[in-house]
Parts: C-alpha cells; sequence; structure tokens
C-alpha cells in the first residue's frame, strides 16, 4: 500500500517525461547513479565525477565533484551510489581502496564527507541499505566486505570470503597482516554486493571464483549461504525489486542466470546466454520479468531480456561506440526510460520506445531439407494464407503441417510471430542419388597410370550410363596422356571409334605388345596426312643420330627421335618411363601427411606396395634397356607431345587447360561437383595452377560434405588425402581423439596420456621393445599380449612363441 | 604467540604437500617423456613447483600443439623470432628443432629474410612488446590487419601475440635461472650445461664471430647438451634421488626413449647454425626507463581500467578459444604457490615488475616495494624482467645465497608470469582499441 502510494506520488506530481538524448563527459565513466526523485544522475569514473540535472530536452551539468588542482586516487571511482533515502547523501568506492562517502549539503566546495580506508585493494562496488540510512556495504578485491555506519569512524563488521572468519575466537588474536598471509593467498575478490529490497538483513555477495554467498548483516562469522553460480567471475548481481526470492546473476562465462532463493538449495530458474561477459544487470521496473544487462568487453550495446525468451532480446540500445560501464532505470518504478554511462565518454538517456526490437528483424521463415529429400517450410501464417488459391495442407489426415500458436499473454510484449509448417515430400524415385554412391565408390583417383585412371573411370561413367562423363573422362585422357602411352590412346580412339573393341582393352599394354602399336601408328597415318608423318621422319631420324652424339638431349627434336624410336623398342621401355613418372607423382604426395607422427598409424598397404614395385621395376629396365632411357631427363617427355602427329604439332598439354578449366567449372555449377574434383585430383599438377585455391577449396568442401552424408567415410578420406588444399589436408587431422581405458586398472586415461594416471603403468607396451605402442597394436587373441605390428611380425617369424615368455604358442596370419 | 602458530601452520601444510609433489613431478616427466621423448631442461627447473609445472606444460602444450589458426611451423618460426629478441640461443634451437619436425621450410630457418612476408611483418610488433611494450599502439594492429596480400586475421594476430609474449617471458625465466649454476651441477653431469649456456654467446653482438666457427667441436657438445639424451641423464638422476623403487621401470623407458631419439638427432644437426640475429629486425633497440617524461606521451597504464581478469580474458578467449582458460591457470597458480613468501613480497614483485614496464595499480602503495624489496634484488629483477640477454649472466643479489633453490625459481616464476601478462595486456588493449575504431 505504501508502495502504490509512492508511485503515485512520484509520477503524479513530478511526471517523468523526456527523450533519448545524450551529452558528452569529458571522460570514461565507470558507473552511475540517479538520486531517488529521477531529477538528477551521478556520474563517476577515474577522471570524472559530476551530478548532472535531467531535464525535458537535455543534460544540464549541476556539480563537479572532482575538486582540486590535482585530485587524488581517491578521486578515482570504480563505483557509485546515490541514497535511495537520503538526498544528499552519496558514496563511492575508489580505484585505490578507500570508501568516500559525500554530502551535498556541504557549504564548501569539496563535498567529501568521511573516508575509510581499511580495504587494501580496490573496492569494487558500494551500496546503501535501502531503508536504513546510515548503512553502507563495501566489496573489495581483497576479499573482504566491510559494513559501515556512516556515524562511526570504522567499520562496524567485516565478512571475509572464505570461511575462517576473522572473528572465530581462535583467530581473532592473530594481527591482520599474517592473517592475510596465512588465508588470504588464495581470497577471492568481491565483485558486487547488493542488500535485499525485501529481507532487512540480508545481502549477497558476488565472487571472482564464481561463487554468490548470503550473508545475514547480524552475522559476520559465516554466510548462510553459499553456492557456485557461473564458471569464472560473477560480475554482478541483482535482487529482484518486487519478487522475495529472485536473485540475477551475470558472469564473464557469458550468462546471466535468475536464482529463486525460497527453497532449500538455491535453484537455477531461468538462464539467458549473451555474447559477451556481462558487467551489469538491473531488473526493469514493473516488468516482472525483464531485466536490462550490459557487457565488459567487445559487445557495446544495453540488452533488455524478458528472460523467459532467452533466445532474443526484447530490445536493444545500440548508441554507444564503446562498452557500457553503468546502466540504471531512471526511475524505480517507471520502465520507459533507461540511463548507460560508457567508456566512450557519452551519458544516455534511452527511451525505451526507442529502443530496437531484434525480434522485428528476426526472420520468421525456416527452411529445412529432410534426409530423403522432404522440404520442411515454416512461415508467418499471414504470408501463406493470402496465398489462398493454394492448397493449404496437402495430406491432411497426416500429422503436418503443425501450427504453432504462442499462447497471447497479456503482460508478453514479444511481437507474436505464428508460423505455419509445411512439408513437401520428395518422390523418393525421381531424385536418387545411386550413381553418385557407385561412382564415388568405383571411381580411381590414384595409384595408377594416368591413362589408366582416365580410361577406368571412363568405363565406370559409361557402366552407370553416364555418357558424356565418360566422354569427357576418355578426352582428358587423350588431351593429357605422356606421349609414352601414345600407342595406347591411339589404338584405344580409334577402336573405340570403329566398335570393334570393347574400351577396355587399350588398358593392358603388355598384351597390345608392338604390334598393336604399329598398326595404331598405321591407322593414325591413315588418318593424318602422310606426308606430314613422312617429312618428319628423316629429320628424327637424323637427329637420333645427334642424340647419340650428344646425350644431353634438348628440345622437341631430340625426343622426336624417341617417339619414333619407340616403335623399335620393347613395350618395357615405355612402362619403364612410366613408371618413372609415377614415383614422381607419388613423391609429390607423400609428404601430406603432416605429423611425422602419423607415420607410424598410416597403414596403408597399397602405398607402399605400389612404391615396392616401382623400386622393383626400374632398375630392372635401366639394367635392360639402352643407355638413353636412364639418361634421357622425365621431364623430356612432356615435350615429346609436340612432334606427336595425332595432334597439330604445336599443342602442348597447357593449351588445353583453358578448357578444361571451363569443363570443370560446367560440371560444377551442374551439380556434379564429384566430376569436378575427380578430374582435379586426376589430372593434378596439370591443371592445379589453373583454379584458383578458393574455388578448388569450395569444391573440395561440396564434396567432402557430400561424400560425408552418404556415409562415404573411406572415400571422402581418400579425397581429403589426396588434395593439395592446406585447408582440406587438415580435416582428417581434427578430431582424431580417442579415449582409451588403462588396460591395467579399466579407468579412463587422461586426454593425452600413456601413462595411466591412477595406476602409473605405461598403457600398451610392446612385447618386444617395451616401448609404448602408439600407432597399430597387435594382439594376440590367446594370450593377449602383443605389440607393434612390425615387431611381432619379425619375432613370430624367428620363434613360435609369445615374446612375453608365457609361453603361448602364438600364431599369426 | 603468533610466531609458534605461523610456523606450525606451515610444517603441517609442507608435510602433506612434500609427499604429494614428489609423486606429482615424477608423473608429470613421465608423461612428458613418453609423449614428446624429451623432457626439457626448462621443465626440469620448473619442477619444484610441480603445480606451477602442470599448468604452464598445459598452457604451452595447447598453444604450440593443438588447435588454433596458426599452422604449427609458424607457431615454432614466431617463438624463434620471439626467442631471437632476447638471443636466447636455447630457445631457438629448441623451437628450430620442433619447426623441422612439424614441417618448416629449412629454408626459412636462414632468416627472416627468407621467412614469408607475413611473418615478417610480426617483426614490429614482436620488437616492440619484446623491449618496450608501452609502445605497442593500435596502429600496428591495424597494419598487420589490414586486407591485402599478406594480412593476418585477428585470430591468428591473437595466437601470435600470445605465443611472442609466452616466449619472451619464457626468456627471462631461461636467463634468471642461469645465474645459479648449482641447479644442474656441472660437474655431475658434463653434458647437463645449464640451457643458455653457449658457445655462441661470446661471439654474439661484437668483434670476435670468426671464433665460434673456427670451433666445429664445440657446436657439437653444445647440440649434444641440447638433444633430450642428456635431459634423460638429468632426469634420471633426479628420479633415482627420489624414488628408488621406481628405478627399474623408468630406466627401461628411458633407454628405449633414447634408442627412438637417435633419429631425431640427426635431424637437429641441421639447424643449429641458425643465428638468433638473422630472425630480429632493429637489434639495437632495447628496453629504456619508462621514464616519468614519458607518462606525458604515453597514458600510464592503469590496472583498473584494462586488467586481465576483467578485460584480457574475455577479449583473449573469445578470439583464440580455452586460452584464457589457460593463461588464468598459470597466473593463479603462480600466485598461490606455496612459499616462505609472503604475499606481500609477492605482490610487491609482481607489481614492480608491472611498474618498471609502465603499468600502475591504483591500490597499491609503491613505497612498498621500496621497503620489502632490497637494491640488489631490485635490480635482478629487472635485469630479469627487462634485459634477458643470453650473451650476460644476471648480477645476483647478496640475499640470494640464503635462500633455497625452490625460492629462487619462484622469484624467476613470478617475473616471467607478471611479464607474460604485461606483455599481453598492452597487446590486447591495443587489439581492443583497434576493434572499437
Amino acid at each position: 500500500m505504501e508502495k502504490m502510494s509512492r508511485v503515485t506520488t512520484a509520477l503524479s506530481s513530478n511526471a517523468i517525461s523526456g527523450r533519448t538524448m545524450f551529452c558528452h563527459l569529458d571522460a570514461p565513466a565507470n558507473a552511475i547513479s540517479v538520486c531517488r526523485d529521477a531529477t538528477q544522475v551521478v556520474v563517476a569514473g577515474r577522471n570524472i565525477f559530476k551530478i548532472y540535472a535531467l531535464e525535458e530536452e537535455q543534460f544540464v551539468e549541476k556539480l563537479n565533484l572532482r575538486v582540486g588542482r590535482k585530485p587524488s586516487l581517491n578521486f578515482s571511482c570504480a563505483d557509485v551510489m546515490w541514497h535511495q533515502m537520503e538526498e544528499n547523501l552519496l558514496a563511492t568506492a575508489a580505484t585505490n581502496g578507500a570508501v568516500v562517502t559525500w554530502n551535498l549539503g556541504k557549504p564548501s566546495r569539496n563535498k567529501q564527507e568521511q573516508l575509510f580506508t581499511e580495504h587494501k585493494r580496490t573496492v569494487n562496488k558500494v551500496c546503501f541499505h535501502p531503508t536504513e540510512v546510515y548503512m553502507l556495504l563495501s566489496g573489495s578485491q581483497d576479499g573482504f566486505m566491510k559494513c559501515f555506519d556512516l556515524r562511526k569512524k570504522e567499520s562496524v563488521s567485516t565478512f571475509s570470503v572464505i570461511q575462517i572468519s576473522r572473528n572465530t575466537p581462535l583467530f581473532s588474536y592473530i594481527p591482520d597482516d599474517l592473517f592475510h598471509t596465512l588465508f588470504l593467498g588464495q581470497s577471492e575478490s568481491v565483485r558486487d554486493v547488493q542488500f535485499s529490497m525485501k529481507d532487512y538483513f540480508t545481502f549477497a555477495a558476488s565472487f571472482e571464483n564464481g561463487n554468490v554467498q548470503l550473508w545475514d548483516i547480524r552475522r559476520p562469522d559465516r554466510y548462510e549461504r553459499m553456492f557456485t553460480a557461473h564458471t569464472g567471475p560473477v560480475f554482478c548481481c541483482d535482487w529482484h525489486p518486487d519478487d522475495r526470492g529472485w536473485l540475477a546473476t551475470g558472469g564473464r562465462d557469458k550468462m546471466v542466470k535468475v536464482w529463486d532463493m525460497t527453497t532449500n538449495r538455491a535453484k537455477e530458474i531461468y538462464c539467458v546466454q549473451t555474447i559477451a561477459s556481462v558487467a551489469r544487470v538491473k531488473w526493469r521496473p514493473e516488468r516482472k520479468y525483464h531485466l536490462a544487462t550490459c557487457s565488459m568487453m567487445v559487445d557495446h550495446n544495453i540488452y533488455v531480456w524478458d528472460i523467459r525468451r532467452p533466445f532474443i532480446p526484447f530490445a536493444t540500445f545500440e548508441e554507444h561506440k564503446d562498452v557500457t560501464t553503468g546502466i540504471v532505470w531512471r526511475h524505480q518504478h517507471d520502465p520507459h526510460f533507461l540511463l548507460s554511462g560508457s567508456k566512450d565518454s557519452t551519458l544516455y538517456q534511452h527511451m525505451f520506445k526507442d529502443a530496437t526490437r531484434p525480434v522485428d528483424k528476426a526472420n520468421p521463415e525456416g527452411l529445412c531439407f529432410g534426409l530423403f529429400g522432404d522440404l520442411a517450410f515454416a512461415a508467418k501464417e499471414s504470408l501463406i494464407s493470402s496465398d489462398i488459391s493454394r492448397k493449404p495442407y496437402p495430406g491432411g489426415d497426416r500429422r503436418y503441417p503443425i501450427f504453432f500458436f504462442k499462447k497471447p499473454d497479456p503482460t508478453e510484449q514479444f511481437a507474436h510471430v505464428s508460423s505455419a509448417l509445411s512439408v513437401f515430400e520428395t518422390d523418393l524415385d525421381s531424385n536418387r542419388m545411386d550413381w553418385f554412391v557407385k561412382t564415388a565408390q568405383l571411381y580411381l583417383l590414384s595409384g595408377k597410370p594416368f591413362a589408366e585412371l582416365c580410361d577406368h573411370n571412363a568405363k565406370v561413367a559409361k557402366e552407370l550410363k553416364r555418357p558424356q562423363v565418360s566422354t569427357t573422362w576418355t578426352m582428358l585422357r587423350i588431351m593429357f596422356s605422356d606421349p609414352a602411352n601414345l600407342t595406347a590412346p591411339g589404338t584405344n580412339h580409334n577402336l573405340s571409334k570403329l566398335g570393334t573393341l570393347p574400351l577396355m582393352n587399350s588398358f593392358n599394354m603388355k598384351e597390345m605388345g608392338t604390334g598393336m602399336g604399329t598398326e595404331s601408328r598405321l591407322e593414325r597415318s591413315k588418318g593424318e596426312s602422310r606426308q606430314d608423318n613422312i617429312h618428319l621422319e628423316p629429320g628424327n631420324l637424323h637427329i637420333s643420330n645427334n642424340n647419340e652424339e650428344n646425350e644431353e638431349t634438348e628440345g622437341s627434336e631430340g625426343q622426336a627421335e624417341y617417339m619414333f624410336g619407340d616403335a623399335e623398342l620393347d613395350d618395357d621401355d615405355l612402362y619403364s618411363m612410366e613408371h618413372d613418372n609415377q614415383t614422381e607423382e607419388q613423391e609429390y604426395t607423400l609428404p601430406q601427411e603432416a605429423f611425422q607422427l602419423r607415420h607410424e598409424i598410416v597403414d596403408n598397404p597399397s602405398a607402399p606396395e605400389h612404391l615396392q614395385q616401382d623400386k622393383a621395376d626400374s632398375p630392372h629396365v635401366s639394367g635392360n634397356e639402352a643407355e638413353v632411357t636412364c639418361l634421357t631427363p622425365i621431364e623430356s617427355f612432356s615435350l615429346i607431345s609436340i612432334s606427336q602427329p595425332l595432334f597439330s604439332p604445336h599443342l602442348p598439354a597447357s593449351f588445353f587447360c583453358p578448357i578444361v578449366r571451363e569443363m570443370l567449372s560446367y560440371y560444377a555449377e551442374q551439380g556434379d561437383v564429384q566430376m569436378a574434383i575427380s578430374v582435379l585430383i586426376v589430372l593434378g599438377d596439370r591443371i592445379r595452377k589453373e583454379i584458383d585455391d578458393l574455388t578448388q577449396e569450395h569444391w573440395y568442401m561440396s564434396y567432402i560434405d557430400l561424400l560425408q552424408r552418404f556415409e562415404l567415410w573411406n572415400v571422402s578420406n581418400e579425397v581429403i588425402k589426396l588434395s593439395t588444399c592446406s585447408a582440406i589436408t587438415c580435416l582428417n587431422q581434427t578430431s582424431t581423439t580417442l579415449h582409451i581405458n588403462c588396460s591395467n586398472c579399466k579407468r579412463p586415461m587422461s586426454n593425452k596420456g600413456w601413462i595411466c594416471d591412477r595406476c602409473h603403468q605405461c598403457a600398451s607396451v610392446c612385447a618386444v621393445c617395451h616401448h609404448v605402442v602408439k600407432g597399430l597394436f597387435v594382439w594376440c587373441q590367446g594370450c593377449s599380449h602383443g605389440g607393434h605390428l612390425e615387431h611381432i611380425m619379425n619375432w613370430l617369424k624367428s620363434s613360435p612363441h609369445c615374446p612375453a615368455g608365457c609361453g603361448h604358442l602364438c600364431e599369426y596370419t | 604467540m603468533e610466531y609458534p602458530l605461523r610456523t606450525q601452520c606451515q610444517r603441517v601444510q609442507k608435510q602433506v604437500v612434500v609427499n604429494g609433489e614428489k609423486e606429482r613431478v615424477s608423473l608429470l616427466f613421465m608423461k612428458a617423456l613418453v609423449s614428446r621423448g624429451s623432457v626439457d631442461a626448462v621443465f626440469q627447473q620448473m619442477a619444484s613447483h610441480p603445480q606451477y609445472l602442470e599448468s604452464f606444460l598445459r598452457a604451452q602444450h595447447y598453444i604450440l600443439h593443438m588447435d588454433g589458426p596458426l599452422p604449427l611451423p609458424y607457431r615454432h618460426y614466431i617463438a624463434i623470432m620471439a626467442a631471437a629478441r632476447h638471443h636466447c640461443h636455447y630457445l631457438v634451437y629448441l623451437h628450430s628443432a620442433h619447426f623441422l619436425r612439424v614441417g618448416g621450410d629449412p629454408l626459412w630457418l636462414q632468416g627472416l629474410e627468407a621467412a614469408p612476408p607475413r611473418l615478417r611483418l610480426l617483426a614490429h610488433i614482436n620488437k616492440v612488446l619484446a623491449h618496450q611494450p608501452w609502445l605497442t599502439a593500435c596502429s600496428h594492429i591495424q597494419t598487420l590487419l589490414k586486407s591485402g596480400e599478406q594480412c593476418w586475421s585477428l585470430a591468428e594476430l591473437v595466437q601470435a601475440v600470445v605465443i611472442l609474449a609466452h616466449c619472451h617471458a619464457l626468456c627471462s625465466f631461461v636467463y634468471g635461472c642461469d645465474a645459479d649454476s648449482d641447479f644442474v651441477p656441472r660437474t655431475k653431469t658434463p653434458n647437463g650445461t645449464p640451457p643458455t649456456f653457449c658457445p655462441f654467446d661470446a661471439a654474439n653482438g661484437n668483434t670476435n664471430v670468426p671464433q665460434s666457427l673456427a670451433t666445429p667441436s664445440e657446436h657439437k657438445t653444445r647440440r649434444r647438451s641440447l638433444d633430450s639424451s642428456c635431459d634423460m641423464v638429468c632426469l634420471k638422476e633426479r628420479i633415482q634421488k627420489s624414488q628408488e623403487e621406481r628405478e627399474k621401470r623408468e630406466e627401461r623407458l628411458l633407454q628405449t626413449q633414447t634408442l627412438q631419439q637417435t633419429d631425431m638427432e640427426e635431424e637437429e644437426e641441421i639447424i643449429c647454425f641458425a643465428d638468433p640475429s638473422g630472425f630480429i629486425t632493429d637489434p639495437d633497440f632495447c628496453y629504456e626507463e619508462f621514464a616519468r617524461s614519458e607518462e606525458d606521451h604515453f597514458q600510464v597504464f592503469r590496472v583498473q581500467d584494462y586488467s586481465w581478469e576483467d578485460h584480457g580474458f574475455s577479449l583473449v578467449n573469445r578470439l583464440y578459444s580455452d586460452i584464457g582458460h589457460l593463461l588464468d591457470d598459470r597466473f593463479r597458480s603462480v600466485s598461490t604457490l606455496p612459499s616462505l613468501h609472503s604475499s606481500d613480497l609477492k605482490r610487491a614483485i609482481w607489481n614492480y615488475i608491472h611498474c618498471v614496464l609502465g603499468i600502475r595499480y591504483d591500490d597499491y602503495d609503491y613505497g612498498e616495494v621500496n621497503q620489502l624489496l632490497e637494491r640488489d634484488l631490485k635490480l635482478y629483477i629487472k635485469a630479469v624482467a627487462c634485459f634477458p640477454d643470453a650473451t650476460k649472466t644476471p648480477v645476483c643479489p647478496l640475499s640470494w645465497a640464503l635462500l633455497k633453490t625452490s625460492e629462487r625459481i619462484h622469484v624467476n616464476l613470478l617475473i616471467m608470469e607478471a611479464r607474460l601478462q604485461a606483455e599481453l595486456l598492452y597487446a590486447l588493449r591495443a587489439i581492443t582499441q583497434y576493434m572499437i575504431a
């Protein structure tokens, strides 16, 4: 009743009016506070301490409390509070640890009334008792809260963060500094203290370690209740002005929590997630569920939240250019005026009607694809219903569409949005992606010579009835093939034209033999200008003579000798070239493993085998064949193609690059990013430089995403491995954590331990070398001993018994 | 009345701690050994404060090896640049080896000119942070971040700054510990020379450069002292002393480890010629007194306006996730280490370092520094914090000899962390200013 009367008096006699306005301060503000009748505001900071009158149209500076030529640090304020009962009384918390009270009624310029220098560190917060005139509470960095009676020179009681209080008889005789030394090394600084609005004796304090404590002002020896509210510092807390039990806290963990303190255990009833650490929180007057917050870093806006809608701010004030340091509702019963001070040296009065409402900008439409291509679409009801011609609910007997209505609530001021949800089903067969899966599985991207890869992939595409893709592969092979394979593409080309032999025949060059080669050449010469051939041949012969004299073959003609020479040479010779090329490529791909450690783990049987083959092959060839083979630099092969009569004599492989590039973009845009990436990988260096990295990365990402959606993990990993974009290759090195338990005590191992925390045993020791196995662990199912794959293999070659000496006859198959 | 109580309290506390501590150290070392193949000489010195060591190792591991925007070779290269600023050969070598191990281009180790221009851009902020952090300005950040071919992203820059600050501070620690030759007794472990001892040092910066080149055998020994096998020797001794019963298993572990390490050594051979001076620009730039006259130009940094807990943490954690917690852990554990030093002395040391770097606390009476810290201790602290130049040896204060080893290390840890925080504060404030502008 009393409250009501006060409201009416306050609002009727002195109805607050005004507009959104601001004024420049001389210095950044740290805190602000209003006097009870909402006509004046005090702004305090390191270099500012002023009182402004709030007038209709503007702020008017009333008083500068920062006096003296060189003001002491007592004037450097971390916090300020205007007494809500006594109009002339203010208190400030100084950064040097002093608590100062000011009496505006003093006649002198310096209004300082009392100075308490009991705190050893910066005082973070001062708070007057809401109803008791002479009671002031302070909370400091040094871990103490002190209660002052303003009629006395010293504090009347001290509250300590830690449980062992100075007032305990055992410790009462220990001098202050020793007490500090003994117990306050770990002390936690007090960030905020707030008297309860309703309980005369209760106050809440929040701490740097995330705790909140409730104290009874009469019992300084220990707190009434403590709970952990946040991880990291709790910067602020605020009692609900009407509801006895509600306490809002804000912390560095970017959360605002509302606690119900009426129950036995403090219960979290609401939680709002903000985007930055919460510096201040203030309940909005006359609105039960609203509170305002501002942030300490990065985010400069002030948000007003409806705690029941924690995901979107109810209103936002975006005026400040630097972090907001102080917010206060202008009148304790008027929800429409908010005052704020900021590091950008401005003081604002925000009108609630001028606030931005993020909910208006939020997109009420939603769109989502289901696993099988179904499409769900939610939109404002008004949008949908306006379209009357549309049949609203296809398949009305089904569960969807579902309407979401929010129950209208008169106090709820959020804009009401009701959406209609429609689900569109797709015909499963129309959009089958079988071809994608099959293609992904069957394509070969590496491990074979280029031409073979192309042919293989062409065949795969053809079998899946994708002639265009198939032809593309064939064309690619022709464009980029090494001339060493010329015979093959030649034949293949002609033969496939004739249609007498299946495409794949050309694969096996061994079978083909020289006969084929000559045949193809004949064919070709039929097709091409025979004269050219004739014309070229003598020249080449001539140069081949040169070549024998001069081992440093250079230029196209030198290699031309080769080309024609190979008609006489064995196929093996061609192979040797090819293999050389291949090793080169593999050397290129090997360093993809970024971490040395991984080499141990990688168990890719195919890759080493290839290497071995190559190694086995190449010496054999160089031993057998003419020396020319070995002496000719490998690079020269690309040059050979120049004299390749199938094409016009001056078409290097790079000539095709622009076309291929266009072709790749075409496929990618058509949605067949699979083709684009496969070609990119198979062509490798031949085309990579032509396409900018971002595009490549984009394609890779899309393809990998697709593969993973189809659960083609192996293929996706292969693609990741074969890619050359650094952003892609690192993909398969993320989230590779594997959680393991200790083999000894069966407890989980710490995240990167090879040693168990509990039993101090090395986990998974190799039975042969007694060293921790960090890669593949092979393990006998009979005796459960094991170790490094290689070690065990070697061991079991020489001995049938288990290396651990358990006597078991292990078998390795 | 007060004294008996005090000592009793401490004795009880100690007894509880000691037993647990030895276990903890050996476990930490074992972990480091098994997962990394070596125990850094620096870690061994920190081992007298296992609680701190744990958080240090965790933070360092996260910065250098775990998720982050910068590629691994970049991180080590930045570490090299930072260590080179203080001529800390030990760290330069260490990170060169790591750099190669994670696949860095050996060419870069020839010097800054061979490194990509993006890294070269860091040289300036490296210089400023190392010697006169108060000069760090919003404009430096702007230059690095302005769009272009070689621009840094904010996240990358924050990680780079964290690495720089971490390594600068570590240089101070390495330098500070060098003062005590009895940490790692030279007679006992001929190979285990203190980490900063280096034959190059004499040659560095003055005339007899050829000398170092003329004694290749010295390089050899130097390298040996760096590689893990000798660390292992030290470690073995330590562990032997503390726990005999675990001896056998440990040794077996060590031996196999050493065997495994042999191939690593080969790799390290190559890089040891990397000369720190190649990684820095403007080598004459060094610490200058943060004089009062300068306060007009550079506003004194007030912790009450920009503190680690309120501002630095939130920013760094936002741009480089989780690092805030790890650094927070380090700062906390160093300030709560149980030690003979009173909290007042610790605070005096901490605030004194921040003071010489231009950071002031409103709530601190700087007269206390003069009361609590003797002149020579002040000189020592300042030398270690501001001139951790490995080419010189710090002058130890007289009272030093009375202190226990762990107490001395504690002072050095305080210096390291205070310096780390100071550099971070300056860098992060500049970044905040950039973000607001």
